[in-house]
């Protein structure tokens, strides 16, 4: 049994241009220990997904329709209570913006002791010296001392070391991560990347990572999967996307980030902004920004399915390389014409 | 920087302040036409060496820098003078009445935080129910009614008409049962506006706390919503009410010189409305003297307030 199962999710926003479907029928699932990335652009629908999983999706939104079995158990039939006792302690979250996230007015120390105070039975004193064995686990110096400083005492990198340490002195199965490392400069990002993955195999904690980096996911994750739009385009095995990315959107993607040994002269970008979820385009979210669309993809919109078979992609199937594209379903008169190039250290000599 | 050391450079810096007041404690009664032996000989008729003699008497005779000089002199000390017109001491004249006016004053302040903080609370959490358009209503109503016709009103209905107070204070001491039920209606009459105005602050500082990612943090790990609301959001918006709640205690000193005439509460305010009309000079000084000194000391308090709700202020 996975650890986390999210079957057709659907979130949706009430706003006063009209019902946003933020999320739109997305499914994955994470294993134990697994380290899953979600990665799309800005309003993908990244962070709501992961919020629903929290039970944090605050009015005027709403889960409407799917599951998200975590252990087997339907989060949303919990009660507030029963969800309110199992976040931070089962599921956890480290957020984008440390700087934002800690409250100014508390010490790191009490913002990490009373995470710890309120799922587990110990006495204040307990709890503080747990805490300062978190502080010290995500390699702030002198913990002890640290505890009592306020975030404003604390550089970006240790406010974001102090995010994790609350987010993991539980002890929580799930790490939900979104955008962990956007707020950072590029060396504490590489420090910070390299604690969470540590942590989390010595935590056995299962990492779901949001991030538009694709960079980001390379370093860490096992699987991955492309959002646009509110939707699942393409879910694959780490090395698969990177080496074989199947969906036109994670072509352009993979397009528009630098590397080193690139002899191109400009980056690519993919024409065009993602489309207003109060009025998704017919079809395919995807076609009007899409280099190989053809006049079946305004019409028909295309299923995850298996990029080998054309089957539906089955979510259990941990090696399954996805897609959504009429490509693979044979609905496309032309083949998707581009090519990878896979660049090894020739490549820029 | 330690919490005591930033209250000590905190008052050291209210001391400039300090002499400003006396400044324009001493300077502001210039401004009134006429002077006190003006008015007590505005019946008689004196020979001018007998009018030279009283001005010399009182120093009004002497430049207006050296009047200055010599009453900052007396003051600091907490002589005060004697008063023009009734030749009583003034530092008498204003502590049998002071309490009066700190018991009122601290009533309405309590009436305006004790009500405002937790309407706001609620107006913020219930943020566009039912429960949230009526409290904005009520609001709007109590900043805007007129304290001294409220006052009326209140002495109207609850005493004239249905006896359940007082309509003029019971010739009691102070701290006494009857005293402080006549307490009550100009409290609630200086605390009307002053809740009203508290509620509406709380509320909107509330919701832009409850927007910050350290909420949906605190939420995420677990926290009850109660703890989430009372420790983490409240202790946040408290900082602006703070500031708002010093501010309030200079209305409340001006909206009870209006009220203890209404309320025929003996107080400082009847004492200085009734001394301003006199040209009692060394009375009106002491008493906006006072009243000066309050609000300073009242944020000299918002601020160490302020340090120790957000550590941030004192760096």
């Amino acid at each position: 049994m996975a650890l986390l199962e999210v079957n057709d999710l659907v979130t949706q926003f009430y706003t006063e241009d009209g019902t946003v479907r933020a999320v739109d029928g997305v499914s994955y699932q994470i294993d134990r220990g697994e380290k899953f990335g979600i990665v799309g652009e800005s309003g993908a629908g990244k962070s709501v997904t992961s919020l629903s999983v929290m039970g944090l999706i605050e009015s005027p939104g709403e889960i409407v329709d799917g599951e998200i079995l975590f252990k087997g158990e339907n989060l949303l039939e919990k009660s507030p209570e029963e969800m309110r006792r199992i976040r931070g302690n089962e599921i956890a979250m480290v957020f984008q913006d440390a700087e934002t996230a800690l409250n100014p007015v508390y010490t790191v120390g009490e913002q990490i002791a009373e995470g710890i105070r309120t799922h587990k039975d110990v006495s204040d004193e307990e709890a503080k010296e747990q805490a300062i064995e978190m502080l010290a686990k995500v390699g702030i110096p002198d913990p002890a001392e640290r505890y009592s400083d306020y975030p404003h005492q604390f550089s970006g990198g240790m406010q974001q070391r102090a995010v994790i340490a609350i987010a993991l002195s539980c002890d929580p199965d799930l790490l939900i991560c979104d955008e962990p490392t956007t707020a950072l400069d590029v060396t504490i990002e590489a420090q910070i990347l390299e604690l969470l993955d540590e942590l989390a195999s010595d935590f056995d904690t299962a990492i779901q990572l949001i991030t538009h980096d694709l960079g980001v996911v390379a370093e860490i994750c096992n699987r991955v999967m492309v959002m646009y739009a509110g939707k699942a385009v393409e879910k694959a095995p780490v090395e698969e996307l990177y080496y074989e990315p199947k969906h036109p959107y994670s072509v352009g993607l993979m397009g528009s980030i630098p590397r080193i040994g690139d002899r191109r002269d400009r980056l690519e970008t993919i024409p065009g902004t993602m489309p207003d979820l109060v009025e998704v385009p017919p079809g395919c979210s995807f076609h009007p920004r899409c280099p190989y669309a053809e006049e079946v993809c305004s019409r028909k919109e295309p299923q995850l399915v298996d990029t080998e078979t054309g089957e539906a992609s089955n979510p259990n199937d941990d090696g399954e390389h996805a897609a959504a594209c009429l490509a693979y379903t044979g609905d496309l008169e032309d083949e998707l014409s581009y090519q990878v190039e896979v660049l090894t250290e020739e490549t820029y000599e | 920087m330690s919490l005591s050391r930033y209250i000590v450079k905190r008052i050291l810096v209210s001391i400039p302040v300090l002499i400003g007041v006396t400044m324009v404690s001493f300077g502001l009664v210039q401004l009134i036409p006429g002077d006190p032996i003006e008015f007590i000989l505005q019946f008689t008729n004196v020979s001018p060496e007998a009018e030279q003699r009283l001005y010399a008497k009182y120093n009004l005779d002497e430049p207006l820098w050296k009047q200055y000089l010599l009453w900052l002199q007396d003051v600091i000390v907490l002589d005060f003078g004697e008063s023009i017109i009734s030749g009583r001491d003034v530092a008498y004249e204003i502590s049998t009445r002071l309490d009066h006016t700190i018991a009122l004053g601290l009533f309405s302040w309590l009436i305006g935080l004790g009500v405002g903080i937790p309407t706001g609370i609620i107006a913020a959490v219930k943020r566009g129910t039912i429960t949230d358009e009526v409290s904005r209503i009520a609001a709007l109503l109590g900043i805007a009614t007129p304290n001294f016709w409220l006052g009326l009103m209140l002495i109207l209905v609850l005493s004239v008409n249905l006896g359940i107070f007082r309509a003029i204070p019971p010739d009691a001491p102070l701290f006494s049962v009857a005293k402080l039920k006549f307490l009550i209606l100009p409290s609630v009459t200086i605390g009307t506006a002053s809740a009203s105005l508290i509620m509406r602050l709380v509320r909107s500082s509330m919701l832009q706390e409850l927007n910050k990612e350290y909420v949906r943090m605190a939420r995420a790990k677990g926290l009850s919503e109660r703890t989430v609301i009372f420790k983490h959001v409240l202790r946040n918006s408290m900082i602006a009410v703070v500031t708002v709640a010093a501010i309030q205690i200079a209305f409340i000193i001006n909206g009870s010189v209006v009220i203890e005439q209404v309320f025929s509460w003996p107080g400082l305010g009847r004492l200085l409305v009734r001394s301003i009309s006199q040209r009692d000079f060394p009375i009106i000084q002491a008493g906006v003297l006072m009243t000066g000194v309050a609000i300073v000391i009242a944020n000299l308090l918002a601020d160490i307030v302020y340090s120790w709700l957000d550590p941030r202020i004192r760096y």
